[in-house]
């Protein structure tokens, strides 16, 4: 499904991401781990699309279409979603109401005729109880005033109401307690198919008790250092990054 | 010759077709010298520094509409609220329209300035409130004052509130190649009284039309009013608008201003409280682009104890366009806890149009709170990329973040097919269907 090769990406000229590598196929969980500042932020906005970061070299191509020039929203339509690490506030405008827009613009660029009211409605309440998200809730601006834990839970949901093809969560577990943490991994895993594919990425393994990864990757100074299986997890758990550190210098 | 020396020299024509017996015709005399000796204003003037008159000044305007013009409904409906019943004082190229208009004396008098000045049974009111909270200094609104004729009256009583609201509406037909308008509105809204108003200026073609306009507002104790001015007008039709508002204890004035349209539109919105506990809101949404300029002068004039003022403006300038926001405040030495908000945010979506903004601030007492912010920038980066990755294309994330931005402004509009209207107003100055209402 994704396909990256080799992919550098800069930002005001100084480089993070140093010829990375990944292949995610349909179906499959990626956990990508790594210490602070190792890229994992920049590789989900690069692959999101964030115009702030240019592409120096590589590509990330997406079911066999070289996704280079192709804008933010188009990648949505084709079915990239990202949960961000620090969802942004837009005062005025309800969570219902953005909903309501990014759905049915999605369906414009399919050639699909608005989403019925009644339907969109059922579709909201559906996934608001998934999340346990109180209705209240959905009728505020978008994240304002929201606390970290509502900002996650709202991003899930959205994920939910956009059932994208492939899914990046970035750091999605920071800001959550245990009970939002059960909550936010259900949400995730019910919307798991043959058909779409996850990518977590996360500084700690207690994400990863909930939402089982296929494969984990560490992320180190923009290159991917090592892989392994859900294993390998549980051993930086234990080890830290630093014994990676140095056997990538080495 | 000059529109000043045609305006003086027409004083005399004006005079055969009003009253000059009437005790209103000496103020009338007496604004118009002012407004001789004074000219109207220059970029000299610190209040004009950045909006010119000058390519006005040399447009040769019609300053009496030589026919009287008929407009059927159907052609004008669009520029009414015809989602509600309203009462409506209408003029059409500076002369009232009976047939459009619904006016009231129901309990209330929503009439004609033409009448309340030839009636004895509005003489008393008249002699109170006539031209006393308007400037006799200022020499536009004295030029207005000068030749004071017509405009629209309305008076409500003690406890009272009208049905309905009121529509102020100001067509100009395009039978005239330029004309001038210089309506006279004077409101009087009595103790504990409630009004909701409406006002708008139309041109139907883009033949030239000024507006000069003054509007004098009187709030008693406890009285409500929502003034609510809709500036969406063609592309050569100008406005300038006085507006006064005295207000007495414990009253509430809100004024809000939306200017989509117009070539050059300069707002000149003066707040005097005389009296304590009383709120005054000034509120407005400015989207313009091409070469439209938009100025908003408002002062606040915080005269007694315990009373606050809050101010929102908001601003998305486009191409060539022009803003200008200048908000002062003045609270004097007794004013002790007073509390006076300014905000005016501004969002410059070309490299090429300007906003000048200052905020002015006169404080003599020493227990107030007084805030004043401006912010001047362009649209968040991120809040782009998030809209965007969500599937919302460029073009309607940058709509949905201006809407957002000015929404504040329409939360406290308190008639709902109103908001609705100002919201679609917005959705199509931007270019875009939103995909939802408010």
């Amino acid at each position: 499904m994704l396909q990256i090769k080799n992919l550098h990406a800069s930002v005001e000229d100084k480089e993070i991401l140093r010829g990375i590598n990944l292949e995610v196929k349909a179906g499959e969980v990626h956990a990508i781990m790594g210490p602070n500042g190792s890229g994992k932020s920049t590789l989900s906005s690069v692959i999101a699309g964030k115009e702030e970061f240019e592409v120096t070299e590589g590509q990330v191509i997406l079911d066999g279409e070289d996704l280079e020039d192709i804008s933010p929203e188009e990648r949505a339509h084709k079915g990239i979603f990202l949960s961000f690490q620090y969802p942004v506030e837009i005062p005025g405008v309800s969570v219902t109401n953005f909903m309501k827009t990014a759905i049915n613009e999605g369906r414009k660029a399919k050639g699909l005729e608005d989403m019925p009211a009644k339907d969109m409605l059922k579709l909201i309440r559906e996934k608001s109880e998934m999340l346990e998200i109180d209705r209240k809730f959905l009728s505020r601006s978008l994240n304002e005033g929201f606390s970290g834990g509502e900002k996650k839970r709202n991003e899930i949901f959205q994920m939910a109401m956009l059932e994208p093809k492939l899914a990046i969560l970035d750091e999605t577990d920071s800001g959550l307690d245990i009970d939002a943490l059960r909550i936010v991994s259900n949400g995730v895993n019910k919307l798991r198919s043959k058909d779409n594919a996850v990518i977590v990425i996360t500084h700690y393994q207690r994400l990863l008790e909930y939402i089982v990864p296929d494969f984990v990757h560490v992320l180190h100074n923009g290159k991917i250092v090592k892989s392994g299986g859900k294993e390998l997890a549980l051993e930086l758990e234990e080890k830290g990054y630093d014994w990676l550190k140095n056997e990538a210098t080495v | 010759m000059s529109l000043k020396d045609k305006l003086v020299s027409s004083f005399m024509a004006f005079e055969n077709n009003v009253d000059v017996e009437h005790p209103v015709h000496e103020v009338r005399v007496d604004a118009l010298k002012n407004f001789e000796s004074k000219g109207f204003p220059s970029k000299k003037e610190e209040a004009w520094k950045y909006t010119s008159l000058k390519s006005l000044e040399n447009v040769d305007f019609s300053i009496f509409p030589k026919e009287k013009n008929t407009l059927e409904y159907k052609e004008v409906k669009e520029y009414f609220i015809n989602e509600i019943d309203t009462y409506k004082i209408v003029f059409v190229d500076g002369i009232f329209s009976s047939y459009l208009s619904e006016t009231t004396h129901d309990g209330v008098d929503i009439c004609l300035m033409s009448s309340a000045l030839s009636k004895p049974m509005y003489k008393q009111i008249i002699e109170v409130y006539f031209n006393k909270i308007a400037s006799k200094d200022d020499s536009l609104t004295s030029l207005n004052t000068a030749f004071s004729k017509e405009g629209a009256y309305i008076y409500i009583p003690k406890n009272k509130m009208p049905k309905k609201p009121i529509e102020i509406v100001h067509f100009a037909t395009g039978n005239e190649a330029s004309l001038m308008l210089q309506p006279r509105n004077l409101i009087v809204v009595e103790e504990n009284a409630e009004v909701q108003i409406l006002e708008r200026h139309q041109s139907l073609t883009s033949n030239e039309v000024l507006t000069n306009s003054v509007t004098e507002i009187f709030a008693a104790d406890s009285a409500i009013v929502d003034y609510y001015k809709i500036q969406n007008d063609a592309e050569n039709a100008s406005l300038i608008d006085n507006t006064y508002v005295n207000q007495k204890n414990k009253s509430v004035v809100n004024v809000h201003t939306f200017s989509f349209g117009g070539k050059l539109t300069r707002n000149n919105l003066n707040f005097y409280q005389n009296g304590e506990y009383m709120d005054s809101v000034m509120k407005g949404v400015t989207i313009i682009g091409a070469k439209q300029h938009v100025d908003h002068h408002t002062l606040v004039h915080h005269i007694e104890p315990n009373c606050e003022s809050h101010q929102d403006y908001k601003g998305i300038f486009a191409e060539n366009s022009t803003g200008v926001f200048n908000g002062k405040i003045i609270v004097d030495k007794i004013a002790q806890k007073t509390n006076a908000f300014q905000q005016n945010n501004n969002i410059l979506i070309s490299d090429k149009a300007t906003i000048n903004t200052k905020p002015q601030l006169e404080i003599f007492a020493d227990d107030v709170k007084c805030s004043h912010g401006c912010t001047i920038g362009q649209l968040d980066e991120d809040a782009m990329f998030y809209l965007q990755s969500r599937g919302i294309p460029q073009k309607e994330a940058r709509a949905l973040l201006m809407y957002a931005f000015a929404n504040n402004v329409l939360a406290s509009v308190r008639i709902p097919e109103l908001k609705i209207r100002i919201n679609k107003l917005i959705a199509t100055k931007l270019g875009v269907n939103l995909g939802f209402d408010l």
